[in-house]
């Protein structure tokens, strides 16, 4: 590869929990990617908009208000009508196992409950990238 | 504190005492750390003796309980009088739901609500709003109108319960709600007794549920300072909050630090504004985080009560001894439980709840085990409550006030934790105040490093967390979490279009549009909310004319 993973780390929704999305960032960024935060209270539509115009390769979603169900497949299905399905999606937060199926149905490739280390998400994408 | 003679003495039977005894049983058995920290950083000790504290006055720095400068207490006999308030945050679903759940924590001996609400209630959105799909009865209770506020109060008589609602944003709405609760249930405002959180400056710094600039959102907040105390005496008019600081990832100075910092603006701009500081800050309280260093906690709390009262009496010119008291109330730190093994998290909690305790709260939450995986379910928060229960009736440490006064260790902890503290509002103080200091990120920044910090020494496994990166074990997937009913979203919505079909729809018109003229003067909006409240207006309905005359806030993106 000849230019360092791009990631879109978002908050979708109105949950205002970012320390996690912020750590994951600063992480990723440490492990040499670059990375853009899009800051709190982003709707799928505007998530989808910055993951095209900053063409990332991997969009990192966090939730800790339980509208993950709601939001995380939305972002997804927004991403294929724009013909970026190439682009890894992943999720994270307070998630209940129950959930996580339906999730990775939906084309949410992994979801990282709490307790995660961040090398285990660094690794994820070095090895799962679709471009 | 002690005679000069006495302390040469132990100066030197201490030195003897490294050089015999120490020093030889490292030789044999080297200690398991090369330095060992608080999570603020404080070096600890092996041994602390009364030089640790040799320059303390007595009656300057500690005092009595229910004297300046309150380090041992705010109240005279404290838990020989009362226990705490065992107060309980709860909400989830709609009205109805709610309005059970509480029920059955007043039956089970809890003595004080707390309301969650959801986040569109919190951000002042209206359940139909296309920004609250799938948020709906989420983190907490759906508010959309009075209406709803009834139904979560059916039963429940206001004069006999105290109730503390975690808002901010749109604090004065929800207010204006319960005052008008309490109007149809026949109590008048003074005998209303409660907290609305009312903080914004943390919300900007860490919790993210805001909705109007600063200079807005503090109009409304010291509008709320002067109406209540005119109006509503007995209602805390804010709850200044460290507890969310504290879960973005602060240390605890500073948690402490930011937390008094945020106090000082408010007083400030309740001064600018024209009150007289001994009207309003005796009711000002304070919500702290309660973590896993039981003493590094006790130190915060008794160096948070002292710390005010100095900044108070000295910066402010308080004279009422109320303005000086800092009381406060606690949560365990949610941030410190784990999905690993939850039930380990009931331990957790029972030494966060004994930190509150031994430093003087003056209500509790104790957070359920489930919580780092759903909505705690009615078994687990019951457990949460006997953590209180036992602690208040079965161990004895109520039965003495401050009972870790006087322990080298803690007294020594609590004033470096001070000292901490101290630092960080002068630092404040030079950048121009908190505001400045939130626009320009130095405070976000400030928890960010420590925030990060924390994970990489999780991760380096440092920091131990017992079934996450230690003791370890294969689990299988959780069953039995609450969840919520999806229908919730779509009934709430459906209410709503009903109530705006059946109320007096002029009188709605009439009243946002008088609020909307107010809003851009300086006449204080309470009066204005509570008539559009009693109209039927909704939530987002207010919330909007605001909007439109104050516009809203664009956060700073700090990484």
């Amino acid at each position: 590869m000849d230019r360092p993973i791009r990631v879109l780390v978002a908050k979708p929704g109105l949950d205002g929990h970012d320390r996690g999305a912020k750590v994951v960032a600063r992480a990723l960024r440490d492990a040499g990617m670059e990375v853009i935060y899009t800051g709190l209270r982003q709707t799928p539509e505007q998530i989808v908009a910055a993951a095209i115009q900053e063409d990332v390769d991997v969009v990192a979603m966090s939730i800790l208000s339980g509208a993950h169900n709601h939001l995380f497949p939305k972002v997804v299905n927004l991403l294929r009508g724009e013909g970026a399905d190439d682009i890894l999606v992943i999720g994270g937060g307070v998630i209940p196992d129950d959930d996580i199926p339906g999730l990775k149905d939906a084309g949410i490739e992994a979801i990282f409950t709490p307790g995660t280390a961040t090398s285990d998400i660094i690794y994820f994408i070095n090895n799962n990238l679709k471009r | 504190m002690f005679d000069e003679r006495k302390l040469d003495g132990i100066k030197s039977s201490l030195n003897k005492w490294k050089k015999n005894n120490v020093e030889k049983a490292i030789s044999e058995f080297p200690e398991r750390k090369g330095k060992f920290t608080t999570t603020s950083n404080i070096e600890v000790k092996r041994l602390y003796t009364p030089l640790d504290i040799a320059e303390m006055d007595y009656e300057e720095d500690l005092g009595y309980p229910g004297q300046y400068p309150y380090t041992r207490g705010v109240q005279p006999t404290m838990y020989r009088g009362r226990l705490w308030t065992m107060r309980q945050y709860a909400g989830f679903g709609n009205a109805e739901e709610s309005n059970r759940r509480y029920k059955y924590l007043l039956e089970q001996g809890q003595t004080g609500l707390s309301i969650a609400f959801d986040l569109p209630t919190q951000i002042g959105y209206d359940s139909d709003d296309a920004l609250s799909e799938g948020e709906v009865g989420k983190v907490g209770v759906a508010i959309d109108s009075l209406k709803d506020m009834e139904t979560l109060f059916d039963g429940i008589p206001l004069e006999k319960v105290s109730t503390s609602m975690t808002i901010n944003a749109p604090a004065s709405v929800l207010l204006a709600m319960y005052i008008a609760v309490g109007e149809k249930q026949g109590i008048s405002p003074d005998k209303l007794r409660g907290t609305i959180q009312n903080d914004i400056l943390k919300e900007y710094i860490a919790r993210g549920t805001y909705i109007f600039p600063p200079e807005q959102s503090m109009r409304l907040i010291t509008n709320i300072f002067e109406y209540c105390s005119k109006e509503v005496p007995w209602w805390n008019t804010i709850s200044i909050s460290g507890y969310h600081i504290r879960e973005a990832g602060s240390t605890a100075s500073q948690e402490l630090a930011f937390t008094l910092a945020d106090g000082i603006a408010y007083v400030e701009a309740a001064i600018k504004a024209g009150l007289d500081v001994d009207d309003f800050a005796p009711r000002l309280s304070f919500f702290f985080n309660s973590h896993n260093d039981l003493f590094e906690e006790v130190a915060k709390f008794r160096a948070a009560r002292r710390l005010w009262a100095r900044i108070m009496k000295e910066r402010f010119k308080a004279k009422n001894p109320k303005s000086m008291q800092l009381k406060f109330h606690t949560q365990t730190a949610g941030s410190t439980l784990t999905a690993q093994q939850p039930d380990n998290n009931i331990i957790r909690v029972a030494i966060q709840t004994l930190a509150a305790i031994l430093g003087g709260t003056q209500s509790l939450h104790t957070n359920s085990r489930d919580e780092a995986l759903a909505l705690p379910t009615e078994d687990s928060v019951r457990i949460a409550l006997r953590t209180q229960q036992i602690f208040g009736y079965e161990s004895g440490v109520t039965e003495t006030i401050d009972p870790l006064g006087g322990s080298f260790y803690v007294e020594s902890l609590t004033n470096e934790i001070e000292d901490q503290a101290v630092k960080y509002i002068e630092t404040i103080d030079a950048l121009g105040g908190v505001s400045k200091a939130i626009e320009n990120g130095y405070i976000q920044k400030e928890i960010q490093n420590a925030a990060y910090k924390y994970q990489m020494e999780v991760e380096a496994k440092e920091q131990v967390l017992i079934g996450v990166n230690k003791f370890i074990v294969e689990e299988e997937a959780k069953k039995d979490l609450l969840k919520v009913d999806p229908q919730v979203e779509l009934k709430q919505r459906e209410k709503l279009a009903k109530l705006k079909a059946e109320r007096d729809n002029i009188k709605v018109d009439s009243s946002l549009e008088l609020l909307k003229e107010k809003a851009s003067t300086d006449e204080n909006l309470m009066p204005y909310i509570l008539e559009a409240v009693k109209s039927y207006a909704s939530l987002g309905e207010i919330c909007n004319v605001l909007r439109e005359v104050f516009g809203e806030y664009e956060q700073s993106v700090i990484l």
